[in-house]
């Protein structure tokens, strides 16, 4: 089990590694920096903006940006923010948190409701129920993500059933804390319902089909012929058997629903990563831009730690076969 | 011949699609970008076929548009004014295909302009950004995938023809760009390239950041048919009488990857024009005045026209019979039946 575990989390470690590589790779391709504007700006001497640039280091090689930055991430700063004049770490954690709390409530409620739909269409292969969610999760699939959010969006300000933007209301520090949960809960409603219905449609047809794969296979059959409950069958027996391939997909579900966040965020101004790295883009802001992607591949790495650990506890195949080893 | 039939009805209806936007000139009733200043925010104009007299009109018919009296920006149908619809009338210049230069255009009105799907804030007609904003939105997909595919082709079949550390470095790599999910990965790109750019530029620069996002999955496709197609028995037979390594990959081993391409490039050419779609929406891909699909949606992120303007709205929809033809072109176009096989392999880049 530890070398199990080890083995992965060195794998993670060291596609977080790369991530990192890639990101600077990128910076020394980039034209420009976030002083070149001030070289518009007449009062803004040519000596300060190369005092500037030599003090944020810019002017540096890279392999020296790069060490000088794994330092400040070794010491929890993440380099450098010039918009905000200061670490980047603290300003990241804030809004991350806030992604976080999207993407994870998301990730949930888009398993509570694929997996029982999945297994009630595969096990109705065929027949009407199978036929209604192939057909809504087939009109769900085509719509595109941005026009599900942009449509959720423009029919709740037209009927003002949930508050929309930001994830407070005003008052909302004179609320007492049971207030505040369904205050907090209102407003994530609407970006939350945007993430999941645009993850369902892929996650309820890999359920179904796995679940089908399984479903005849001989000590499936025999478990009925015992006379075990229905439920009982699929729930205990055939779920477990089709965890696999499922398992996979919930690492690849996260990244998913991290990318889908990033611009449901921006629409409908959740104070999470989405606008704080577009507004980073914009001005430049190369170590806030690293941090974010630096952020994400942290976060889906651990999310498909979590998925190995999973399958590790589900599929006694990769017991005995890391055992053995 | 099955597989033909499966696929030809999706191809009709991709091209008809496609035709329309490529002939965006003809079937738009204006110039995309000329402006109306003195009618922001119209609302669709609705066709009427009976007056208000009750007579039926074979030549459909709309309303001109007054202002409602204390208002400024509520309209209201002006049923003293009806404005017919012409059919294949002269107008405004345009070139076909970027070639020809021509006047007709399908419908249009005598003396006024008609908004059949509303105007924006400057007075422009809706529909004929919609429709040259498909030809941007189209061809950066389409040119986009193009690009991955071959970039993705070409490091799939390097990697599994010659192996070795060549395939460990190249295949260690694509797990990099498999594993970030694409959006941060688009938005790395982006944020390290120039952001004010002329609209050609953005176009290209669009190109090329969704085609360095997603080479990864093809790549990783190819590789493993180059990799069991190099051992078949006639590939060693034609090695063993002395067929050159570029011989070998043109003439038997990289037919081999002819339909996985194909189908790749039914899943890819969606994605990236929603992609194309995604940055110009958060401003970060073709700028104002050209029409995209994605820009036009951006100023629904103005809370005022998000509430006041729903019209504004309906450009999105217009991804739906894209998607709806491409995935039917992608389900047709596996062998095996089953749409689900198709996402399995898609996922990596959805991811």
């Amino acid at each position: 089990m530890i070398r199990y575990l080890l083995s992965r989390m060195a794998h993670a470690l060291l596609l977080v590694i790369g991530v990192s590589l890639l990101a600077f790779l990128f910076t020394t391709l980039a034209p420009g920096n976030y002083f070149d504007e001030m070289r518009l700006n007449p009062q803004i001497a040519p000596e300060t903006l190369s005092a500037l640039r030599a003090h944020y280091q810019l002017d540096r090689p890279l392999p020296i940006r790069y060490v000088s930055w794994v330092n400040s991430v070794l010491h929890g700063q993440m380099g450098f923010s010039f918009a905000y004049n200061s670490p980047v770490a603290p300003l990241l954690l804030v809004r991350a948190k806030n992604t976080l709390l999207l993407t994870i409530t998301a990730t949930l409620l888009a398993w509570a409701i694929a997996l029982p739909l999945g297994v009630w269409s595969a096990e109705r292969l065929g027949r009407f129920p199978d036929h209604v969610i192939s057909w809504s999760t087939a009109i769900l699939l085509v719509i595109p993500d941005l026009a599900l959010a942009l449509g959720l969006l423009v029919l709740t300000v037209r009927t003002g059933w949930f508050p929309t933007g930001g994830m407070a209301s005003v008052d909302f520090e004179s609320l007492s804390s049971l207030n505040k949960i369904r205050d907090l809960a209102m407003h994530m409603t609407l970006p939350v319902a945007a993430l999941v219905l645009s993850a369902l449609p892929l996650l309820v047809r890999h359920v179904r089909a796995s679940v089908a794969d399984v479903l005849h296979a001989p000590f499936l059959l025999a478990a009925e012929g015992h006379g075990i409950p229905r439920r009982t069958l699929l729930y205990r027996y055939a779920l477990p058997a089709a965890a696999n391939p499922l398992l996979s997909l919930f690492g690849f579900s996260i990244g998913a629903l991290l990318s889908g966040s990033l611009l449901i965020e921006v629409v409908m101004s959740w104070p999470g990563l989405g606008p704080f790295l577009l507004e980073a883009i914009l001005a430049r802001d190369i170590y806030v831009v690293i941090g974010g992607v630096l952020f994400s591949t942290i976060f889906l790495a651990t999310g498909n730690l979590l998925a190995d650990m999973l399958l590790y506890w589900v599929d006694p195949r990769i017991r005995a076969e890391s055992a053995s080893r | 011949m099955s597989r033909w039939r499966k696929v030809a009805p999706w191809l009709l209806v991709l091209a008809v699609l496609h035709g329309i936007v490529v002939c965006a000139g003809f079937f738009a009733p204006y110039d995309p970008i000329e402006q109306d200043r003195k009618n922001p925010y119209l609302p669709p104009m609705r066709l009427h076929f009976v007056d208000t007299h009750k007579h039926l009109h074979l030549r459909p018919f709309v309303y001109a548009f007054t202002l409602r009296p204390g208002s400024f920006d509520q309209y209201m149908e002006d049923t003293s004014h009806p404005l017919p619809l012409k059919f294949f009338v002269a107008g405004d210049r345009y070139r076909l295909l970027g070639l020809l230069p021509a006047r007709l255009h399908l419908f249009g009105a005598d003396n006024e302009r008609i908004y059949l799907l509303g105007s924006d804030a400057f007075g422009r007609d809706q529909l004929s950004r919609l429709l040259f904003g498909g030809q941007v939105s189209l061809l950066a997909g389409l040119l986009g995938a193009g690009f991955t595919l071959l970039i993705g082709w070409c490091i799939g079949a390097a990697a599994g023809y010659y192996g070795g550390w060549r395939d460990d470095l190249l295949m260690r790599v694509a797990e990099l760009f498999l594993a970030l999910p694409w959006l941060y990965l688009l938005f790395a790109i982006r944020a390290f390239l120039p952001l004010a750019v002329n609209p050609l530029q953005a176009f290209f620069l669009i190109v090329a950041v969704i085609a360095a996002v997603g080479w990864a999955r093809p790549a990783r496709l190819v590789r493993g048919i180059v990799l069991s197609a190099k051992e078949r028995d006639f590939v060693r037979a034609a090695r063993g009488f002395g067929a050159s390594d570029v011989y070998l990959l043109r003439r038997h081993i990289l037919p081999e990857t002819s339909s996985v391409l194909l189908t790749q490039t039914a899943i890819l050419i969606p994605q990236y024009v929603l992609a194309e779609m995604t940055l110009s929406f958060l401003g970060l891909g073709v700028p104002e005045p050209v029409p995209s699909w994605g820009n036009l949606l951006s100023n629904l992120q103005q809370y005022s026209v998000l509430v006041s303007y729903w019209w504004m709205y309906l450009p999105a929809l217009i991804m739906v019979p894209f998607f709806l033809g491409y995935l039917g072109l992608a389900s047709a176009l596996q062998e095996s039946p089953g749409a689900y096989k198709i996402e399995r392999r898609s996922l990596g880049s959805l991811a």
